[in-house]
């Protein structure tokens, strides 16, 4: 085939669009959409890195951090969001053999989740609304700064997104407990009970052979304790929105509420809270379900110890809801009670359940080897490597004593949250996209291996590498979230922007390859409306 | 008490150390999955090593907590008498620095007790060298209040570690303190 024909129908023709289920149409629109914001992403940290090292006419100091405001919430919600949420979609009713509860909801899970970051983002790029992700009190109602008009847009955005996520958590809870149309009546109560962990507690507490069995898979297990941050942690968002969107109105209609009525530092409390949901919470639990998911798959083994990652993982969910005062080391009004407890010991337990996650994966891979080095595997081992490298980086500043001299620096944007996510949460999600694409294209081969090895030495390197570069910025008191003007940081931006720019090709070459493989054709098709509307996930045979 | 320049120093090589040998693990790994050889993993060498992340998770603030001086300082910061206190204020973007020059001498234990009036801020201490002394959060509506012990001489610079928006970049008091020998 000529490079045009497969550009335009893809590696050997095999991609047909016209032979997707609906459910596979919708994942992969998740995915593709989810990919596009990755790019935005990418596209903003350049943008970001350059003008760390040199101040550039077209980008003014106000839009500079419109960007850093918008790069993380593009990034967790345009992006690995929409993925995960594409995947595990498709997954749950995959894994438990019975169709999604409702497609109508899946379907506005997507628009929502896609139209709301795309919203927020715009609200940021034109109006310049920068409070920060951490939109501490009272600055995202500080209308001397910002427009109230531009900041309930980005506001606006966010609410849209959450919206879109608590329709993903329902759909994820009815589709394990409800009964198919036609099926025998399923124990709806029973299988919650198993997926969100309170049989495997209740096993805890009785005699071996009283023990109930597990009704649903650790996968799916995971799947819905993840969830159930995400539930929490939408709540949370939504609540925050409204009070700020109250303040907003009330400024866009001429009113001047006082921002003295909100106790800044509770809610900095709560608002962590919610936001460590994510960071420490669904996004670990996810992860550790999809490195069991993909060990399992790749080799084709019960999973190592299955029983405690099955306890790891309510234990994680647990020590979500209590971690979010390593946030607050630095506030002296924080009650030391909470920054030992919460901040420092609670924080800890992060190390033995994500250390188990890690361990029982490798064993899982070990006992299987010979292993193929696929696609998938190696991504897999990178992603392990990420987690592996920030973890105890996050464990480190999760201290009394060195946070005092490395909260807000670089070291917290680098050495852990950079490399967590773009090294391990990112090359994890990768690994889940090469296993998942033969199953969700019905068949389509990979254009080329070349460029799938290259995206994966590129991106390790770069990531690896900028979080290392952020991280020496860091222990030199480079501060994240600000400018320096007199290049005293330069050397070490430069050598980010260098490994940033290796993640930007990475992409392209990854980007260009999934292109390759399904086609311009197969491309659009994916957008296209389905024929068949009926719940099959892939093709009858 | 030590310099915090020193623990970070610490901090580095202990984690330049692990990064190097868990990457190393990791090719090593990587590279005998894909040969044959013996497969079945000891559950015991799994309990090891929750028992080593136990241990370790436990006892690295118990370590840091008995060596970095000013943990314990910190925590129990009211009950000690300072030799010397600077009260400062910070409204509009800017910090209002007490009328006259913060002269420490080294040996002392300073408390900075800072106040927003509108934002939250951050106070840091950077040396000449431009890496950080110490920091901490500016809250308002809240007490926010340091204790340090300065150890050398020298002039350092204020600066606000928290973002408060685009203006906040400015927040810079060059040389604001300065450390003499007694």
């Amino acid at each position: 085939m000529s490079f045009v024909n497969t550009l335009m129908k893809g590696e050997q023709g095999l991609f047909k669009a016209e032979s997707l289920t609906a459910m596979q149409k919708l994942t992969l629109r998740f995915v593709v959409v989810g990919l596009v914001y990755y790019l935005f992403v990418v596209v903003e940290g350049m943008i970001m890195r350059i003008v760390e090292v040199e101040q550039i006419d077209m980008i003014s100091q106000e839009q500079f951090f419109a960007i850093l405001t918008a790069h993380p919430l593009v990034g967790i919600f345009g992006s690995t969001y929409a993925i995960v949420m594409g995947a595990f979609l498709f997954l749950v009713p995959y894994l438990m053999k019975k169709p999604l509860y409702s497609m109508k909801l899946a379907h506005w899970n997507f628009f929502l989740i896609a139209g709301g970051t795309f919203i927020f983002w715009l609200a940021g790029f034109i109006s310049h609304y920068a409070p920060l992700y951490t939109l501490y009190w009272p600055l995202p109602a500080d209308f001397t700064q910002f427009n109230p008009v531009g900041g309930a847009f980005f506001i606006l955005g966010i609410a849209l997104v959450m919206v879109g996520s608590i329709f993903f958590v329902i759909n994820i809870f009815k589709t394990i407990a409800y009964t198919p149309e036609g099926w025998e009546k399923q124990p709806g109560a029973k299988l919650l009970g198993s997926a969100i962990g309170t049989v495997g507690f209740g096993n805890l507490l009785r005699k071996k052979e009283k023990r109930k069995e597990h009704l649903v898979s650790l996968p799916v297990a995971a799947i819905a304790r993840g969830t159930v941050d995400m539930a929490l942690n939408a709540g949370i968002i939504l609540f925050t929105g409204l009070l700020i969107l109250t303040y907003m109105v009330a400024a866009i209609l001429g009113y001047d509420l006082k921002d003295t009525a909100v106790d800044a530092l509770l809610y900095k409390n709560w608002f962590w809270w919610g936001l460590d949901l994510i960071a420490d919470g669904l996004v670990l639990i996810f992860v550790a379900g999809t490195w069991y998911l993909l060990a399992t798959m790749i080799t084709g083994k019960k999973l190592f110890m299955q029983n405690i990652a099955r306890a790891a993982l309510l234990l994680e969910l647990v020590v979500s809801w209590t971690v979010w005062s390593h946030h607050l080391l630095a506030d002296q009004a924080q009650p030391a009670i909470l920054k030992v407890v919460s901040g420092e010991m609670v924080t800890a337990f992060e190390l033995i359940t994500q250390g188990l996650a890690f361990f029982i994966t490798l064993a899982t891979l070990w006992a299987a080897r010979p292993l193929k080095m696929t696609n998938e595997l190696k991504f897999l081992l990178g992603g392990l490597l990420g987690f592996a490298l920030a973890v105890p980086a996050g464990i480190m500043q999760a201290d009394v004593g060195l946070n005092r001299v490395l909260h807000n620096t670089q070291w917290i944007i680098g050495p852990h949250v950079h490399v967590a996510i773009l090294v391990g949460l990112t090359m994890t999600l990768y690994a889940a996209i090469y296993l998942l694409l033969p199953i969700l294209t019905n068949g389509a081969k990979l254009y080329s291996q070349k460029l799938a090895n290259l995206h994966f030495w590129l991106h390790l390197f770069g990531g690896i590498g900028m979080g290392a570069f952020m991280g020496m910025a860091g222990l030199k008191g480079m501060l994240r979230r600000t400018l320096y003007f007199n290049g005293e940081y330069d050397l070490y931006m430069i050598l980010a922007l260098v490994c940033g720019a290796l993640l930007l090709i990475a992409f392209l070459l990854f980007f260009i390859n999934i292109v390759m493989t399904v086609g311009l054709e197969g491309l659009i098709g994916i957008f296209k409306p389905v024929k068949n509307k009926n719940k099959d996930l892939v093709p009858a045979e | 008490m030590v310099d915090s320049a020193l623990v970070l120093k610490g901090q580095t090589i202990a984690y330049t150390c692990y990064t190097v040998v868990i990457m190393l693990v990791m090719a090593w790994f990587a590279l005998r999955i894909t040969r044959p050889g013996k497969s079945k993993v000891n559950p015991a060498l799994f309990y090891t090593f929750v028992g080593f992340l136990t241990v370790l998770g436990v006892s690295l603030h118990i370590i840091t907590y008995n060596t970095i001086p000013w943990s314990e300082m910190d925590l129990k910061r009211h009950e000690i008498t300072p030799d010397q206190s600077f009260a400062i204020d910070v409204a509009n973007h800017e910090f209002i620095l007490p009328e006259e020059k913060m002269v420490i001498e080294v040996g002392q234990i300073v408390e900075f007790d800072v106040t927003s009036k509108d934002l939250t801020y951050g106070f840091g201490l950077f040396r000449e060298d431009n890496t950080m002394l110490f920091q901490m959060q500016v809250v308002p509506g809240h007490r926010n209040d340091i204790l340090w012990k300065f150890l050398k001489p020298g002039l350092y610079t204020i600066r606000s570690t928290e973002y408060s928006g685009p203006k906040g970049i400015a927040m810079i008091e060059e040389n604001a303190v300065e450390v003499v020998e007694p």
